[in-house]
């Protein structure tokens, strides 16, 4: 029988869950490597030498190596485990939330000053919000690299 | 006898101890997340917990994807803050509780909630952001904390009312410890946010002031929000929210009693909500029991 799953239309957002577990486990524990600073630092030193030395897909280690976020929750990252990742880069959380929506830093600071992203039309997908699929990428940033 | 005498809620953002650690408090950005804490600051002095226990989601830190408990326990004597990724935050070495900490799993797993029991691990950001927002930066923490950890970051999570639910035994648990022990619970996380994707950076005002005006007048009413609720008007990462129904589930006005027994009352001491620290809403509460 299939597993409920009512969060699959919620616009620009992935449920971390068992199957998104399993397809990104590799992945993931990678990511926990970079919790010790002398593995931070062989990953620095040769990013895909040490990836090669977990049992990732390439499409998986690309997506590292492109410090794409999003591309790495779709090949079953998580944030939580992601966010080593960054903090290896001397990134912030906000820097790194904010990397996935196409906005700059500073975009993306300005629109969590002002009360953040309203959840009105981005509450399921079809709705006109700023998450929307055909609302992307949202800010200067992602249009730069678009174009 | 041991008893819960208050709960406190919070949010806790990791850039919060960053603010803290890297002595960015006063700028305008932060000042006014402090301030929101400074009652309360005063408030632990003035009624000083012998034990916390604080319920706390672990972000990828102590548990990876080898073993994910949906509750964790942590019955050690002590708890080393955690290298999350930035090095360990310049915090206190955590003192646990071990002997209240195993009569409480053993009274709660009694009770029908299946815990982990847990003798070593690290806490971070989840565990010591509240810790420092509620003590400031102290040489040592004033009382042993027992972690409490819940899944919040594999879904499916356990569900409001399950968590409400365990809190209930939980104060049982602490009723019948035989030391006279004052113990605060406190239960963390949210409240809105989202981290991820193209919808990062999610917040919803409304949503979050119900939730606090549910979680003192009518804590039922938070009890019944569905999963699917917290993902869509909350964000995905809001789920944490359930963490605080553990706590409000311990205190004494939702106990089971025989019927036409009258509930007391609770005392709200404060209430706080701001907009934003980093990518998320911060909400903040401390509700007391009545005196015994």
């Amino acid at each position: 029988m299939a597993l409920d799953k009512p969060y699959l239309d919620v616009p620009g957002t992935t449920i971390f869950d068992a199957e998104q577990s399993r397809r990104g486990y590799w992945l993931n524990q990678f990511c926990m490597s970079l919790m010790k600073a002398d593995n931070r630092e062989r990953f620095k030193a040769n990013e895909r030498a040490y990836l090669n030395e977990w049992d990732m897909t390439e499409e998986q280690k690309d997506a590292v190596i492109a410090r794409d976020l999003n591309w790495c929750i779709r090949t079953g990252g998580n944030i939580y485990f992601l966010a080593k990742i960054g903090a290896t880069d001397g990134k912030s959380f906000q820097q790194m939330a904010g990397s996935m929506t196409g906005m700059t830093e500073e975009e993306y600071r300005n629109m969590m000053v002002a009360g953040g992203r309203s959840a009105n039309g981005n509450r399921v997908v079809g709705e006109d919000g700023d998450a929307q699929a055909h609302r992307q990428p949202q800010g200067r940033a992602g249009q730069n690299a678009k174009a | 006898m041991a008893h819960i005498s208050a709960s406190v809620y919070t949010s806790h953002v990791p850039a919060i101890g960053a603010a803290l650690d890297l002595g960015k408090t006063a700028e305008p950005y932060w000042q006014p997340v402090f301030k929101g804490y400074e009652y309360s600051k005063q408030w632990l002095q003035d009624n000083p917990p012998d034990v916390v226990f604080l319920v706390y989601n672990d972000h990828a830190t102590a548990f990876s994807l080898d073993i994910i408990p949906t509750f964790a326990i942590g019955t050690a004597a002590q708890f080393q803050p955690a290298d999350e990724g930035w090095g360990p935050r310049p915090v206190p070495l955590v003192h646990g509780h071990p002997e209240l900490a195993s009569h409480i799993a053993h009274s709660v797993i009694q009770q029908d909630f299946d815990l982990t029991i847990v003798n070593k691990m690290d806490v971070d950001h989840g565990l010591t952001v509240p810790l420092s927002l509620m003590c400031g930066q102290p040489q040592a923490w004033p009382c042993p904390v027992i972690p409490f950890a819940v899944n919040v970051v594999q879904y499916p999570v356990p569900s409001g009312r399950r968590c409400f639910e365990l809190g209930r035994a939980i104060r049982n648990a602490i009723n019948t410890f035989d030391q006279d022990l004052n113990v605060q619970i406190w239960g963390t996380g949210g409240m809105s946010h989202q981290l991820q994707g193209p919808r990062a950076g999610l917040i919803n005002k409304d949503f979050d002031n119900a939730f606090l005006d549910h979680l003192v007048n009518d804590p039922e009413a938070a009890v019944n929000i569905p999963h699917i609720d917290y993902v869509r008007e909350a964000g995905s990462e809001g789920i944490e929210l359930v963490m605080w129904l553990i706590a409000r589930g311990a205190m004494e006005d939702v106990a089971k009693r025989a019927p036409g027994v009258a509930q007391p009352q609770l005392n709200l001491r404060h209430r706080f909500y701001h907009v934003p620290a980093s990518n998320t809403a911060v909400g903040h509460m401390i509700l007391e029991n009545p005196g015994r």
